[in-house]
């Protein structure tokens, strides 16, 4: 073998292991990313905050705030004797929710007429408030579905009519850390290989060891490969690590096939270390290398779907994250490991990072030259 | 050996060498000297390929640096002026990284690793790591790497700048030894006492080569005779004869007053200028002219063109 290429990727390799910090970063960020996304970024929303204002006092209302506690989706907090201390409450963000069940609740059901509750709902995160929003008419619709059946004395279900019985695939149980957690090893792969790969090479401009290179006879490909390769490898360390961390921690289930996985990782690397490659050629120091490696990132983050859904964004944001290589590899990562598929529903997104990998290297090869200026 | 012809090196707006030509016969020690800023480093870095000439052409061996650049790296060993090695290698590592670059022979490496670490006294701080090193150990280390390859030339951008002297001098002991294999050396310093040591020298000014010749044939050439006195007010002594007839600088150190004059006559003028004004000066007399003085006149006349 190319005994130049070898000798490159030897001292790499000396350069990560005698240097604490950086070991740090590979190796113990992506664990701390891992458990702070997993918990954090959760939007699992169960058991919020909640006020209730019974001036009716019956067993029907009692039955009625039995069943909201019940479903688990709201933890009545407060028991107020008027509605401004619900508005206080809400104001001041004590509570998320605040149920009104008005005096003559109880009567109004009893003699067979529509009784009305109003339901308070904090809408300042929408995702909270859609989701109480949700709970608050099931929760709602089903109560009045057992006073309807207890009225008419029969089971409703005997009835007939449209019954919907949804079945939630890939994550049954809705863990927001299942979709996370291929989520942060795509981010994870990403923020390593693009961020070191800049911070290697501008580091040999920095330090003056350029000078000394440039004037051997090391072409630059064998350069660029020879710095790159080492983190390709620790790269794949880390998914690995992240994965069973995963597992270990948020019971990530691996239904597809990892082999697969890690080819189309390095399929996508190809375009993070393009990214880095890019980077160094225009950074001067480490610190300009840093900050320019999370520029690419962090609109590379929000135009992913890695939080928010791809399908709810308008349609030129939509046109910009198609040259996100993150995209494409979020789609892989988690149909692989959610939901276990294989090679064939994946293609588009594997043409995709096909031709948007060696687009990026290719660029950033062609800039990068084997000289001082 | 190595031929400059009409080099110029631009960066953005700022010349930094401006249509140098000189030639380095084989197995010479030549010396580019010069201030700060002068080109020097910008000339080596264009000889060793680091960098690409704007126009002009050199050539090392008779191979061109900008058509075979890969030619030309076998047969120079560089040393940049900032320390270039790797900082978080042992001594041993950086070695072997740049042995393994040039592609020697695996069979010989011991041996030849061996050879260099006993040549710059460096055996017994093999493993240490170079960053751990004393200035004057980076130095004989980086040295050591760019003879790695047995090149045919070397190129030095001062190497002996902020070494204290007893290093200094050990680093010229290693080139001599070099030098006596029969490689051919240019290095630049901006100290005048290692301009001597050079065959030749090139002094540089501001991108321009004002001078190319022996040292001591500069210095022994020079038509102006140096005169030296003591005064107690050296400062108003110089004042007062800096625009005599004849006087060409006044330089003064501590108490003594250095003066070059066109003529060895024209001293009677300058101690009655001093008398005239009371000033308390010893009798002035001839002393041997330096490198420096020679330099120092050159300069004065590129300055007045």
């Amino acid at each position: 073998m190319n005994s130049r290429l070898v000798s490159i990727i030897r001292k790499e390799f000396i350069h990560i292991i005698r240097d604490p910090r950086s070991l740090a970063i590979m190796f113990v960020i992506p664990i701390i990313q891992l458990i702070l996304l997993g918990y954090a970024a959760t939007t699992d929303i169960r058991r919020l905050n909640t006020a209730v204002y019974d001036a009716d006092r019956t067993i029907q209302s009692r039955q009625l705030i039995e069943a909201y506690r019940a479903s688990d989706y709201f933890a009545i907090r407060y028991n107020v004797g008027n509605e401004t201390e619900i508005a206080e409450l809400l104001d001041r963000g004590d509570v998320r929710a605040g149920i009104i069940i008005p005096s003559g609740y109880g009567d109004n059901l009893a003699k067979g007429k529509a009784a009305q509750v109003a339901f308070l709902i904090d809408g300042s995160d929408p995702t909270v408030a859609s989701t109480a929003f949700a709970a608050s008419q099931s929760v709602g619709q089903a109560q009045s579905i057992q006073i309807l059946q207890r009225r008419l004395g029969v089971d409703v279900t005997q009835l007939g009519g449209v019954e919907i019985r949804p079945r939630v695939w890939y994550n049954p149980e809705l863990k927001s850390a299942s979709y996370m957690i291929p989520a942060v090893m795509g981010m994870i792969l990403q923020f390593l290989t693009t961020m070191f790969t800049a911070l290697t090479i501008v580091r040999e401009r920095e330090q003056g060891t350029i000078e000394q290179l440039v004037v051997t006879p090391i072409k630059s490909w064998e350069l660029v490969v020879g710095k790159v390769v080492p983190y390709i490898g620790v790269a794949f360390f880390d998914l690995a690590e992240v994965l069973f961390m995963g597992v270990l921690l948020f019971d990530v289930p691996i239904r597809g096939n990892v082999p697969l996985l890690l080819v189309l990782s390095l399929l996508f690397l190809l375009t993070t270390l393009g990214f880095g490659l890019l980077i160094s050629t225009v950074a001067r120091t480490q610190q300009e290398a840093m900050f320019l490696s999370f520029l690419v990132m962090l609109p590379g983050i929000f135009l992913s779907g890695f939080f928010f859904p791809l399908e709810a964004m308008p349609g030129w944001l939509q046109a910009v994250s198609y040259v996100i290589p993150l995209r494409y590899m979020l789609v892989i990562l988690r149909g692989i490991i959610l939901k276990g598929v294989g090679l064939p529903p994946l293609m588009d997104q594997v043409i995709a990072l096909a031709i948007l990998g060696p687009l990026i290297f290719a660029a950033a090869s062609m800039r990068f030259r084997k000289s001082l200026e | 050996m190595i031929s400059v012809q009409n080099l110029t090196k631009q960066f953005n707006t700022t010349i930094a060498v401006h249509n140098l030509s000189f030639d380095v016969n084989e197995g010479q020690v030549f010396g580019l000297i010069g201030p700060d800023s002068a080109g020097k480093t910008t000339t080596l870095r264009v000889i060793s390929t680091a960098m690409r000439p704007t126009s002009g052409r050199v050539t090392v061996g008779g191979v061109d640096v900008t058509r075979d650049p890969g030619a030309v790296n076998q047969l120079i060993g560089y040393m940049p002026q900032r320390f270039a090695l790797y900082p978080d290698l042992t001594v041993v590592e950086n070695l072997n990284f740049f042995a393994d670059i040039f592609g020697s022979p695996r069979a010989r490496r011991g041996e030849l690793v061996a050879r260099l670490l006993g040549f710059a006294r460096l055996t017994e701080f093999q493993s240490r790591l170079a960053r751990n090193l004393s200035g004057g150990m980076q130095k004989k280390l980086a040295l050591a790497a760019t003879l790695m390859h047995t090149p045919r030339v070397l190129l030095l951008d001062e190497p002996t700048t902020g070494v204290d002297p007893v290093s200094r001098r050990e680093f010229w002991d290693l080139l001599t030894d070099v030098h006596l294999q029969g490689v051919t050396i240019v290095i630049s310093t901006p100290y005048l006492d290692e301009a001597e040591r050079c065959a030749r020298i090139g002094l540089l000014y501001r991108g321009e080569l004002i001078a190319c010749d022996d040292p001591r044939k500069l210095r022994d050439e020079m038509r102006a005779v140096v005169f030296e006195a003591q005064a107690e007010q050296s400062l108003r002594a110089r004042k007062l004869i800096e625009r005599s007839e004849g006087v060409l600088t006044v330089s003064t150190h501590g108490d003594l007053l250095r003066v070059l004059a066109d003529r060895a006559e024209r001293a009677g003028a300058i101690q009655a200028a001093w008398r005239a004004s009371g000033l308390a000066v010893s009798d002035l007399r001839a002393v041997k002219p330096r490198l420096e003085d020679a330099f120092v006149l050159m300069i004065q006349k590129q300055e007045s063109k």
